[in-house]
C-alpha cells in the first residue's frame, strides 16, 4: 500500500481533561482586579465547579493530542456524500477573525456596524443571483433550520390563504432531516417513491397532491445524485392544486450558473454555506442554511431584515406577515463572512466550480462501474451512489469498505444512504480534488474489492491503523456514558 | 483559480473516460428551460489580496476593537479569549471534519465534546449535556420542545424578564404546534412574578431566565418549587454561563432543564454569531433530549474510546418522530468552549465570575453618583438596568461619537422601561474605563 496515504506514524495517548492537573492551576491571565470586591449575599453563592486546574501548557498539547485523532478536508480526500466536503479557503477564516468583525457587538447601532450590514445586504444579492431566486434571509443557523423556515413560510402561507394544510410530501430520495423538518411545523410526512429512473415522475405526485397537501420537499438533485428533470411538472400539478414547492438545496454544488432553481419552479430554496459555499464543518458546525424565495413569499421571510437607504443599512422587524425570528441575533455571521468571501474569491468561475464537481462525481462512477454496483446507472450530478451488492459473496459489507477506506487513507463516502439503495456507498468528490487524488481513491476502492474477495478478513478487522479499532457502540447506546 | 486543480488535459482525459464530448453535456439531463442564462452576474474573482483589502474596509467600520468601549451585554459579551484558544481551534483537523460519524478517525472531536459535555454539566450541576445546538435562543426552543414531550402537556409559561430574541424564537418554533405560551411578568425587584402559575395545572414548563435579561438573580429555589407543585418541569435558560462560576447552579436549585447561551466561554461575538446553544438535564429526560450526544464506550481491543451515540432519538433514523430536526450543530464552538473552560479550571472561574460582579458594582456605583438610578432593587451579576436622567439620549448620541457605546436603550424592548438602558461590565473594563464613561456623561 506503499502508494496510498494511509500510513502508521506515532500517535500520542491522552488522557481525559479532568485525569491530569492539578487544582491551583490556571491556564488563562486574569487581569489585575482594579475595584474593591463587593460581598455576594450567601444564600446566592455557590460551590465552585469541579472543572480541573491546567497550565496553558498542559491544554495546548492536551488539544494538540486530540485534533491529531481527526481526520479532516486538509488532511485528505473527504468524499462524504451530500456533504460537499471542498477545500475550505485559509483566507476566508483569516478575514472572519478581523477585529472589525469578530469582536462587533450584534446590539451596536446601525451606524457602528454598517460594514457587516452591508456584507450581508450583499451577500444575499449574490445567493439570489446564482440560484435565481428573488430574496434571501441569512438567519438559519443550519441547513435543518433554513428548513423549519421554510416549512413555516409554507404554514404561514396557508394560513394567509384561510386555509392550513395539514400534509407535507417528502420523497424517498429527500435528505433526512426533510421529514423531522416538516413534522416540527405540525405537516405529516407523506412518503413518494421515486421512479424507476431514480427520479420523481410527475404521475407519482398527481397522485397524492390534494388539497390538503401544503407542498412537497425536493432535493434536487436528489440524494442520488439525480437531477429531478420532472421539476417544472411536478411543481405545476403542485401549484395546480393551491401547494407551494420547497427546495432543500443541500446539493447547489452541482448547479452553480448551470441551473436556475427560480425557473424550476421552486417557491423556497434553502442552502448550507457550509456545503457550496466552502465554509468549513468544524466536526459538526457551525453552518448557516440561508432561505431564498419568490417574490411572493418574501413577507413571510424571517425577521430581522438588512434593509438599504440610499448607501445606508440598518436592520428592520417592520413585516408584520412575517414567520418571526429564528435566531437571537441574525444567524452564523461569521460563516457568512466566509461564504462571503470565498464566492467574491470566485466570481463567475462558481460555474467552472460546479463544472468539476459534476466532472469529477461521473469520473468516479465511469471508472468504478463494475468494480462496484451502480444503483441507477445514469449520468449523475455531484454524486453517485454505489452499493456493495457485488460483494455480498464475500460476506463482505459497504461498512467493511468504508472501514478498510481509512486504512488506505481516505475518508470513508456516506454509508447506508439514501435508504432507497441497500447498502449505499455514496460518493461526492468535490471539484478541489484533483484527478490524481481521485485516481488514488479508485484504486484504493479496487485493492479493497480484490482484498475482500481474497482476504474479506482484513476488511471486517479494519481500520487498523487509527488511534481507536471498531467501537462497541450497541453498548454505548445501550448503557449511556454521557459525562466523566 | 487556485482552489481548481483541474488542467485542460485532466478535463480531456477525464471527459474521455466518461464519454462525453464537453463539460456542457454532463448538465444535459437539466431541462433547457430550467437552466441559468448567461454567466453569472457576480464580481470577481478577486485575488487574495483584493479580497483581503475589500473586507478590511467592511470591517473597520465596526465600532469594535480596541478604539471603542462598550458597555452592552444583553446576550453577548466581551470577554477576553486566550490566545490558546484561536491557535488551537485553527488546527485544521477540528475545523475541516465533518460530524463524526466515523468514530474512528474522529476522536479528537469525539473526546473534546464528551469533555464539553462533562464540564458544563459540572458548572449547571446537571447530570448530562448534548453536544451543542446553535444558540440560546432556539436551546429555549428546543427545551419548550422536550417538556411538552416529557410532560404531555401543553402550554408553557415564559418570563418576561427572558431574553425578549429568545423569547421571540420559541414563539417562532411553537407558532404552528398549537401549543399555549404564556407570559410571566416582572415585579418592581426585577425577578418573576410566579404568582400567575401558583395553583395552576396544566403548563408543561416553567421557564426563567437566570441572570434574567436585566441582569437580576432570580430565585431558582422557589421558582423550581412553585414549578413542581403544578406538575411543569423548571426551565432555566441564561444568556451568561459566567455567572455560574458564582451563584448556586441550576441543578443544585431543583431545575429539570438548564439550556442557554455559551457565547462568552471562548467564542468571538462575531456580530451575534456563530453561538453555542448549550442544554443540560437529567438522565431521566435523556432519551426526550434533542440533538446530538457524545458517549464513551471501548473498541475491539478494549481500549476507550467515544462515539455518537443515542442516535434512535435523531432526524436522521426517527424521521418524523425525532426529538428534533436538528443535524449541523455548533460543534467548534462547543469545543472552543471546553478549550476554555480547560484554561480556566474552578478556581479561575471563580475569581473571573467574582471580578465580573465586582466590575458591575463598580460602575452601579458610579453611575448611581452621576444621577442614574437602578431600577431593580434585586441583585446583579454583570450587567444591570439604571433609569438615566431626562436628557440622556442625546449625551448617548454624543458619547457613540467618542467611541463610548453607553449600554443597550430598553424602549424598544420594554416601553414601559422608557428612559431606562442595560449596562454591562466584564473583566475587559478597566476602572479607567469606566471612570471615562462617568466623567464623560457628567460633562
Amino acid at each position: 500500500m506503499k502508494d496510498f496515504p494511509g500510513a502508521n506514524g506515532l500517535v500520542l495517548n491522552e488522557r481525559l481533561l479532568w485525569e491530569k492537573g492539578k487544582p491551583g492551576r490556571c491556564g488563562m491571565s486574569l487581569p489585575e482586579a482594579d475595584v474593591d470586591p463587593v460581598p455576594m449575599d450567601e444564600n446566592l453563592v455557590g460551590e465552585i465547579p469541579d472543572w480541573p486546574g491546567l497550565s496553558e501548557v498542559e491544554v495546548v498539547r492536551h488539544f494538540t493530542r486530540l485534533s491529531q485523532w481527526n481526520y479532516g478536508v486538509d488532511s485528505g480526500m473527504y468524499p462524504l456524500g451530500s456533504c460537499t466536503m471542498k477545500y475550505n479557503p485559509k483566507i476566508n477564516d483569516q478575514i472572519a477573525a478581523l477585529n472589525g468583525f469578530a469582536h462587533a457587538h450584534p446590539l451596536l447601532p446601525a451606524l457602528l456596524s454598517q460594514g457587516a450590514l452591508r456584507l450581508m445586504h450583499e451577500l444575499g444579492l449574490l445567493l439570489a443571483e446564482i440560484t435565481g431566486m428573488d430574496a434571501v434571509s441569512l438567519q438559519p443557523a443550519a441547513g435543518a433550520q433554513g428548513e423549519l423556515a421554510g416549512m413555516l413560510i409554507l404554514f404561514a402561507y396557508h394560513r394567509s390563504m384561510g386555509k392550513p394544510r395539514k400534509k407535507i410530501i417528502v420523497p424517498d430520495t429527500a435528505h433526512g432531516t426533510n421529514p423531522a423538518s416538516a413534522a416540527l411545523c405540525g405537516f405529516k410526512p407523506v412518503g413518494v417513491k421515486s421512479g424507476p429512473l431514480g427520479i420523481l415522475t410527475p404521475e407519482a405526485i398527481a397522485e397524492i397532491m390534494d388539497e390538503d397537501t401544503a407542498g412537497i420537499m425536493v432535493t434536487n438533485p436528489n440524494t442520488l445524485g439525480l437531477f429531478e428533470e420532472h421539476i417544472q411538472d411536478i411543481s405545476e400539478i403542485v401549484h395546480g392544486n393551491g401547494g407551494l414547492v420547497y427546495c432543500d438545496g443541500a446539493n447547489m454544488n452541482a448547479l452553480m450558473g448551470r441551473g436556475h432553481v427560480g425557473k424550476m419552479g421552486v417557491d423556497v430554496l434553502h442552502l448550507n454555506l457550509h456545503k457550496t459555499f466552502s465554509t468549513p464543518h468544524g466536526g459538526g458546525g457551525p453552518g448557516a442554511g440561508p432561505i431564498c424565495v419568490t417574490q411572493s413569499l418574501e413577507r413571510f421571510l424571517p425577521v430581522p431584515r438588512v434593509v438599504k437607504d440610499g448607501d445606508r443599512y440598518s436592520l428592520s422587524t417592520d413585516y408584520p406577515d412575517s414567520i418571526g425570528r429564528l435566531h437571537g441575533f441574525y444567524g452564523s455571521f461569521a460563516v457568512m463572512v466566509k461564504a462571503y468571501a470565498y464566492i467574491l474569491s470566485m466570481g463567475p468561475l462558481l460555474k467552472q466550480a460546479s463544472n468539476l464537481a459534476v466532472l469529477n462525481a461521473n469520473y468516479v462512477k465511469a471508472r468504478l462501474k463494475g468494480v462496484l454496483d451502480i444503483a441507477y446507472d445514469r449520468p449523475c450530478m455531484h454524486e453517485c451512489v454505489f452499493s456493495d451488492k457485488l460483494q455480498r459473496s464475500s460476506k463482505v459489507t459497504t461498512l467493511d469498505i468504508a472501514k478498510r477506506l481509512i486504512d488506505y487513507g481516505f475518508h470513508p463516502p456516506t454509508i447506508y444512504f439514501p435508504l432507497v439503495v441497500s447498502g449505499a456507498i455514496m460518493v461526492e468528490p468535490t471539484e478541489t480534488e484533483s484527478k490524481e487524488e481521485i485516481d488514488l481513491f479508485i484504486e484504493a476502492i479496487k485493492s479493497i474489492v480484490k482484498e475482500a474477495e481474497e482476504d474479506p478478513e482484513k476488511l471486517k478487522q479494519a481500520p487498523r491503523r487509527t488511534k481507536v479499532r471498531r467501537l462497541d457502540e450497541t453498548s454505548a447506546a445501550r448503557n449511556p456514558c454521557l459525562t466523566g | 483559480m487556485r482552489y481548481l486543480p483541474h488542467t485542460e488535459d485532466d478535463i480531456a482525459l477525464m471527459l474521455e473516460a466518461i464519454g462525453a464530448t464537453d463539460l456542457d453535456e454532463l448538465f444535459a439531463m437539466i431541462p433547457p428551460q430550467c437552466r441559468k442564462d448567461g454567466e453569472l452576474r457576480i464580481p470577481g474573482p478577486l485575488t487574495e489580496w483584493e479580497l483581503e483589502r475589500t473586507a478590511q474596509e467592511l470591517a473597520e467600520t465596526m465600532g469594535a476593537g480596541r478604539d471603542y468601549v462598550v458597555f452592552l451585554g444583553a446576550g453577548s459579551y466581551e470577554h477576553f479569549i486566550p490566545a490558546t484558544i484561536r491557535y488551537l481551534l485553527g488546527r485544521s483537523e477540528f475545523t475541516t471534519s465533518y460530524t463524526p460519524y466515523q468514530p474512528e478517525i474522529s476522536q479528537g472531536t469525539l473526546q473534546a465534546v464528551y469533555e464539553y459535555q462533562t464540564l458544563v454539566s459540572r458548572l449547571l450541576g446537571m447530570e448530562i449535556a448534548n453536544a451543542s445546538l446553535y444558540d440560546g435562543a432556539s436551546a429555549l426552543a428546543e427545551a419548550l420542545l422536550a417538556s411538552v414531550r416529557i410532560t404531555r402537556h401543553d402550554r408553557v409559561a415564559v418570563s418576561q424578564a427572558l431574553h425578549p430574541h429568545y423569547r421571540q424564537v420559541a414563539e417562532t418554533y411553537l407558532q404552528s404546534t398549537g401549543f399555549e405560551v404564556v407570559e410571566l411578568p416582572f415585579d418592581g425587584d426585577g425577578r418573576t412574578d410566579l404568582s400567575r402559575i401558583s395553583g395552576e395545572k396544566g403548563f408543561a414548563a416553567v421557564a426563567i431566565q437566570s441572570p434574567n435579561f436585566f441582569g437580576c438573580i432570580e430565585d431558582l429555589q422557589r421558582a423550581a418549587n412553585l414549578s413542581h407543585d403544578t406538575g411543569a418541569l423548571l426551565v432555566v435558560c441564561f444568556s451568561e454561563p459566567l455567572a455560574y462560576g458564582l451563584l448556586k447552579n441550576p441543578g443544585s436549585c431543583g431545575a429539570d432543564i438548564a439550556c442557554g447561551e455559551g457565547q462568552s466561554f471562548g467564542v468571538p461575538q462575531s456580530f451575534g454569531g456563530p453561538g453555542l446553544g448549550i442544554f443540560a438535564t437529567r438522565m431521566a429526560h435523556v432519551r426526550n433530549m434533542p440533538g446530538r450526544l457524545v458517549g464513551r464506550t471501548r473498541d475491539l481491543d478494549g481500549n476507550r474510546g467515544f462515539t455518537l451515540t443515542l442516535a434512535t432519538r435523531e432526524q436522521h433514523i426517527r424521521r418524523e418522530k425525532a426529538t428534533s430536526n436538528i443535524c449541523t450543530n455548533n460543534s467548534l464552538c462547543a469545543v472552543a468552549a471546553a478549550m476554555y473552560m480547560a484554561s480556566l479550571g474552578g478556581n479561575g472561574l471563580r475569581s473571573l465570575a467574582s471580578m465580573n460582579r465586582d466590575k458591575a458594582e463598580y460602575l452601579k456605583r458610579e453611575l448611581a453618583s452621576a444621577g442614574f438610578s437602578p431600577r431593580f432593587s434585586a441583585p446583579t451579576f454583570n450587567e444591570f438596568v439604571v433609569q438615566a436622567p431626562s436628557g440622556f439620549h442625546q449625551a448617548y448620541e454624543r458619547l457613540l461619537e467618542k467611541k463610548i457605546v453607553a449600554g443597550l436603550p430598553l424602549a424598544g424592548y420594554y416601553p414601559e422601561l422608557d428612559d431606562c438602558y442595560l449596562l454591562c461590565a466584564t473583566e475587559t473594563k478597566s476602572k479607567a474605563d469606566m471612570d471615562a464613561l462617568v466623567r464623560e456623561i457628567r460633562s
